[in-house]
């Protein structure tokens, strides 16, 4: 048997007196399209900052291919090949398209400042390269005609996708959607799922991600993983999910007494 | 309108976008180095300073309008460095070393100072850099046998190879030589991923740690770069001024200079030069103009921060982005004549901000 590529043991959080997760264990295994679902307040974004170190567990832990991470500076995280996206949109607001595009190459610099300061031949090279790895990322999601568009004046779906975009120059082998769809139109969430599939597919690239939309979840996941108020609730395929009288009951609220 | 048609890769990360741009670069170069034969003495002089404080202003810039550090202290760091090349100077070491030396000095203060800036951030950065200003200062004042305490510091004469650089025009060559060296400088710096990384800082904490940009590192940088820049314009000032006090590195020049670079536009490399030029061509119309008004307000003593502060105040209000902001507009005007609508520029509110996690 592998090793998961992502597995959280025990893990827990809490924010005073509130437990915001509450000893949820999982496993990821490499090449799955692995979503959390659950009523607002059940903890999923919450989870997402754990695995990326935002967050510091209360208890348990997060280990990524067999190390833990959970105790690793956000940064170190990010160069171990974990990318993310926010639920609501943190791009560089006062750069392009590019700009922000190349800034998920960092990881992948080895020059130093003071020979960016020269901009000595070395630097110049590895930003040829960086540019040419960062246009099959535009290319990949048909950004072609936003590439010196400052962000600040794009619309909101745009936006979306290039942050999307900007996750994917990262080359991670992990990546984190945090409610993918939100905000955008039907036409658009039924590109997300193609984007999404093809990034399983045709990029080998594992994803996690919070979503909403039921119609997406079961389109794209392998698995889902339920959560109400910081536990989990139930683990399997989408059907099985969605039938389970615990989510239902989640979502819905039980019958009164 | 100029439309660029890419070909290459290298179009994309050269400093000078099209040959009209080159064009008009090379007009400014061979205009600042005939500036000598067509301008008086005393006007040289004056744009002597605009290029020592265009140095400063250049560092801050960065730290304030690129890292999103706002520093309330940079009088220090420029102190640090007009301090730091008037006593070597003084031990005999010469120019080509002193001057890069007022740099590391500067340089390692920013680290210091710099260090805080992991842990606060805003407006309370702000204020432990003023704090720093201060404390500076008085060591300034206390130091006195290296700095001459509050009767000041003589700075000997400059000599570099044998050629006098007192002289006016000389001296004027170096500083704008140095400037644009420092402009080219940060310029590189902001095409590459160091200045990516300062830019990511600066709009989304958040979101530049999980593209693994190491804060600490890069904050730290910045100071330092920005640091070095001041004391460098500091080592040339000394040598301008030729006798350095500590009450000319105080608070107000701090604030002088932050104002400098809010008017000039914040974000924007021509601000650091467009900020300090305006200074001092306003104040030579407030000199001058002062004897035109009636003696009950030439004559007041407030008179010059008066007006800067109005400056300030209707920069904030109705050009954010500066006098480069403005310039941009009045270029777009020209380019895209007769189409220019007076909404083009106009920025969009963001509703998104409630929720970010900080």
């Amino acid at each position: 048997m592998t090793t998961p590529m992502l597995e959280a043991v025990n893990l827990s959080v809490r924010f005073g007196g509130l437990m915001a997760v509450n000893d949820v264990s999982f496993s990821v295994w490499p090449n799955e399209v692995f979503s959390l679902i659950g009523p607002n307040g059940a903890g999923k974004t919450t989870i997402f900052n754990l695995i990326s170190a935002l967050y510091r567990p209360t208890a348990g832990e997060v280990r990524f291919e067999g190390e833990v991470i959970s105790r690793m500076p956000p940064h170190v995280v990010a160069r171990h090949g974990i990318a993310r996206t926010f639920q609501n949109i943190e791009l560089f607001e006062h750069a392009t398209v590019l700009q922000n595009l190349l800034v998920g190459r960092h990881c992948h610099r080895h020059t130093g400042w003071w020979q960016d300061m020269l901009f000595t031949g070395s630097v110049r090279r590895a930003e040829l390269e960086f540019r040419r790895q960062v246009e099959e990322v535009i290319e990949f999601l048909d950004l072609q005609h936003y590439r010196d568009s400052m962000v600040a004046g794009l619309p909101y779906g745009v936006r979306k996708v290039v942050e999307l975009a900007r996750a994917l120059s990262m080359r991670p082998r992990l990546l984190l959607l945090d409610e993918p769809s939100s905000g955008l139109n039907t036409e658009e969430t039924e590109d997300m799922g193609f984007w999404i599939e093809d990034i399983k597919q045709d990029l080998g690239i594992t994803v996690i991600m919070v979503e909403h939309d039921m119609g997406l979840v079961s389109r794209v996941s392998d698995r889902v993983l339920a959560l109400n108020l910081g536990e989990v609730l139930t683990l399997g395929t989408p059907q099985e999910v969605q039938a389970h009288p615990g989510v239902i009951e989640a979502y819905l609220g039980g019958v009164e007494e | 309108m100029h439309f660029i048609f890419k070909t290459r890769y290298e179009q994309d990360i050269t400093l000078f976008r099209h040959g009209g741009q080159r064009f008009w670069y090379a007009a400014l170069a061979l205009a600042l180095v005939a500036a000598p034969w067509v301008l008086s003495e005393y006007t040289l002089s004056q744009f002597t300073f605009i290029g020592i404080y265009a140095i400063v202003c250049l560092g801050l810039m960065l730290l304030a309008g690129f890292t999103g550090q706002v520093s309330l202290g940079h009088a220090g760091f420029l102190a640090m460095g007009a301090y730091t090349e008037a006593y070597l100077q003084a031990n005999g070491w010469p120019f080509m070393i002193s001057l890069p030396m007022s740099a590391l000095v500067a340089g390692i203060t920013g680290i210091m100072i710099g260090l805080p800036a992991l842990r606060v951030r805003g407006m309370y950065l702000s204020i432990a850099t003023l704090a720093f200003g201060f404390i500076l200062e008085e060591v300034v004042v206390q130091a006195e046998h290296i700095t001459g305490g509050n009767a000041g510091r003589q700075v000997g004469a400059l000599i570099i190879g044998g050629i006098n650089f007192d002289d006016g025009v000389n001296f004027y060559y170096l500083v704008t030589a140095i400037a644009v060296l420092c402009i080219l400088g940060v310029l590189n710096l902001l095409r590459s991923p160091t200045g990516r990384a300062f830019v990511a800082i600066r709009d989304s904490e958040v979101s530049a740690q999980s593209m693994g940009i190491n804060l600490a590192h890069y904050k730290t940088t910045a100071f330092a770069i920005s640091a070095a820049l001041a004391g460098i314009a500091g080592a040339l000032y000394a040598h301008k001024i030729r006798i350095i006090t500590p009450d000319q590195f105080g608070f107000l020049q701090s604030i002088e200079l932050l104002m400098m670079v809010v008017i000039g536009g914040l974000g924007s490399i021509q601000g650091a030069i467009f900020g300090p030029a305006f200074w001092f061509v306003v104040q030579q119309f407030i000199v001058t103009g002062k004897d035109w008004l009636p003696p009950a307000i030439g004559q007041q003593t407030g008179l010059q921060p008066t007006i800067f502060g109005i400056i300030l105040i209707a920069i904030v209000l109705f050009e954010p982005m500066g006098l480069y902001g403005r310039w941009l507009k009045f270029r777009t005007f020209l380019e895209i004549f007769p189409f220019y609508r007076k909404g083009m520029f106009k920025r969009q509110k963001s509703y998104m901000k409630s929720e970010r996690m900080k």
